[in-house]
């Protein structure tokens, strides 16, 4: 089992989305999150007065899968959330040690 | 029961009520063909009453529409202003209305109206106390009015002060301005308006709703405050350039601003405290020069600063509503719209000059209400319908100058004061981490899920 992780442009989730499920993933989470990388910020200007806007707003994708859909979800994400530019996004790949679905109780990919 | 049994039955019921209906006007109708005929006394005494009616309802529904103006500051102010200090600022508002108004009606009212020997203060009609004499209910709806003005003046200042001042101690320059240093200038311009009588009135001062009396009486204290308690931290850097603090929520403030526009349909037109037909022209005055302001300062604001700064905006509207209000009676539309241009132009030069020279107003209220309506006090000598000149333009001048001499010192002095005694300022430990949660424990925005209460496990 596998977690990816992926940070979108925010404009860009229901195409990824779609393009997931698409792929066969049934339940993701979602959070709005700040930050920056090699977009950097921007210069906002309010009554006058110049402000850097260092943390860019973009969107969290949490996904747990079994290890042969990883492929096909990175492939969708990185066909859906691309533009080309600087501050596209990432998506990270990280090993996952176990599953617990709350309401029963089972373990394993049968949770997932 | 069939639908026809329920037609039958509800016909009877009809024929029951106006059989009834006849019998109890009968005797009304023999009555009145018995009453002495209507001669022309009876008539305007009728006509009389009918207009005396008219004045009370038009005077009371403006200060409805002025009072909704307390709720047009609270959303502006709290729009401009951080999150961290939202229930703060709301509050302050109320009770500069809730404590204003005890104020205003043990002290302030007499002071401002009272009968008044000296042209410098009134000193009668504390609390209704002249009521009884001649039964006349319209000390209610005037008072009902002036009251709202005052609170008006009042909250002026917690936009300017705000994010930094100690509540209590805003409290008691609430009850200070609204007891005191209103009233007495009030007295001075407005005091004739019932058994006072001032020495600027008595020159031809021109204010017909304000824009001294009310906006840059409020604007010239909050000058004086937003001097004594300083900058908020960090709004200015070490190189001493003005460092933008976003506000909030420019929803909020604009829809403040939306509600102060609509108020104000009350303060300008309902400061003829009559039911006659001024009132149109001082409504077309009043719009025409908030739409000038606020279309002068997207203009302004985008040559200058690049973008039609959305706060720049809301301020020019503003400006233009405070620069006609002195005004708003004896100039033309035409008029309006030059004096609403010049407003909204003057606010967003001012705000960047309060900027520059170091004074944190975080709502800009010194360059809308102190200076646009002095600028409003000027013009409405300037743009006189009935023509202009020296002697009117001096005296305009002179009722400017007053009411900056006299609140600015004042209020100066007070402020002063509550630093050196009481304190003005919270710490900064406080100012970082927000007056709402350290002045009463609230939070304007706390969410549902990160607030347990004891017991809430067992659900």
């Amino acid at each position: 089992m596998k977690k990816v992780e992926c940070i979108v442009r925010p404009h860009l989730l229901e195409a990824v989305k779609t393009a997931l499920q698409e792929v066969g993933i049934v339940g993701m989470t979602v959070s709005e999150v700040k930050g920056f990388g090699r977009q950097k910020g921007h210069t906002e200007t309010y009554r006058g007065s110049e402000y850097k806007v260092e943390f860019l707003p973009k969107v969290k994708i949490e996904v747990a899968l079994p290890d042969e859909l990883v492929d096909a979800a990175v492939d969708a994400v990185l066909k859906t959330a691309k533009t080309g530019k600087f501050g596209d996004g990432k998506v990270f790949v990280s090993a996952l040690e176990e599953v617990v679905r709350i309401r029963t109780g089972e373990r394993g990919e049968g949770a997932l | 029961m069939t639908t026809v049994k329920v037609r039958r039955l509800k016909r009877v019921a009809v024929a029951i009520v106006v059989l009834g209906a006849l019998c109890a006007l009968g005797p009304l109708a023999l009555a009145e063909e018995a009453a002495a005929p209507p001669t022309p006394e009876s008539n305007a005494e009728a006509i009389a009453l009918v207009q005396s009616h008219a004045d009370y309802v038009w005077t009371l529904v403006a200060a409805f529409l002025v009072f909704l103006m307390q709720a047009g500051f609270a959303l502006v102010e709290t729009g401009l202003t951080r999150a961290k200090n939202a229930v703060n600022i709301c509050m302050k508002n109320l009770m500069d209305f809730a404590a204003g108004s005890l104020a205003y009606w043990l002290i302030g009212f007499g002071i401002m109206f009272g009968a008044n020997s000296t042209g410098w203060f009134g000193a009668s009609s504390f609390m209704f106390s002249d009521f009884a004499v001649d039964k006349d209910p319209w000390v209610y709806a005037f008072w009902m009015f002036q009251v709202v003005f005052a609170a008006t003046a009042a909250t002026i200042v917690s936009g300017a002060m705000a994010e930094r001042t100690k509540f209590s101690s805003y409290l008691l320059y609430s009850v200070f301005i609204s007891a005191f240093v209103y009233p007495v200038f009030g007295s001075w311009a407005w005091g004739g308006l019932y058994k006072g009588g001032g020495w600027l009135e008595a020159l031809g001062f021109i204010d017909f709703a304000g824009s001294t009396v009310v906006h840059s009486v409020g604007g010239w204290a909050a000058l004086a405050g937003a001097l004594v308690i300083g900058p908020r931290l960090g709004r200015f850097g070490k190189d001493g350039k003005a460092r933008a603090m976003p506000g909030h929520n420019l929803v909020y403030a604009t829809l403040g601003v939306f509600l102060l526009w609509f108020g104000w349909f009350g303060f300008n037109p309902g400061s003829t405290t009559a039911a006659n037909k001024d009132i149109a022209l001082i409504a077309v005055n009043t719009n025409l020069a908030a739409a000038a302001g606020a279309t002068a300062a997207m203009i302004v604001a985008w040559l200058f600063l690049k973008k039609p700064d959305a706060t720049m905006m809301l301020n020019g509207a503003l400006a233009g509503l405070v620069g006609i209000t002195a005004g708003c009676a004896n100039v033309s539309p035409t008029s309006s719209v030059v004096i609403g241009l010049a407003a909204g132009t003057l606010v967003v030069f001012s705000v960047l000059f309060f900027d520059r020279i170091r004074i944190d107003d975080p709502v800009g209220a010194i360059s809308v209400h102190g200076v646009c309506g002095a600028w409003g006090t000027l013009a409405a000598g300037l743009f006189n319908a009935e023509g202009t000149s020296l002697a009117i333009l001096g005296v305009q001048l002179a009722g400017i100058a007053a009411a900056f001499a006299w609140t600015f010192t004042t209020m100066w002095i007070f402020f002063k004061v509550i630093a050196a005694t009481v304190g003005l300022r919270v710490s900064a430990e406080e100012e970082v981490e927000g007056l709402d949660f350290h002045e009463h424990g609230n939070d304007a925005y706390a969410p549902d899920a990160f607030r347990t209460l004891p017991g809430d496990a067992a659900v």
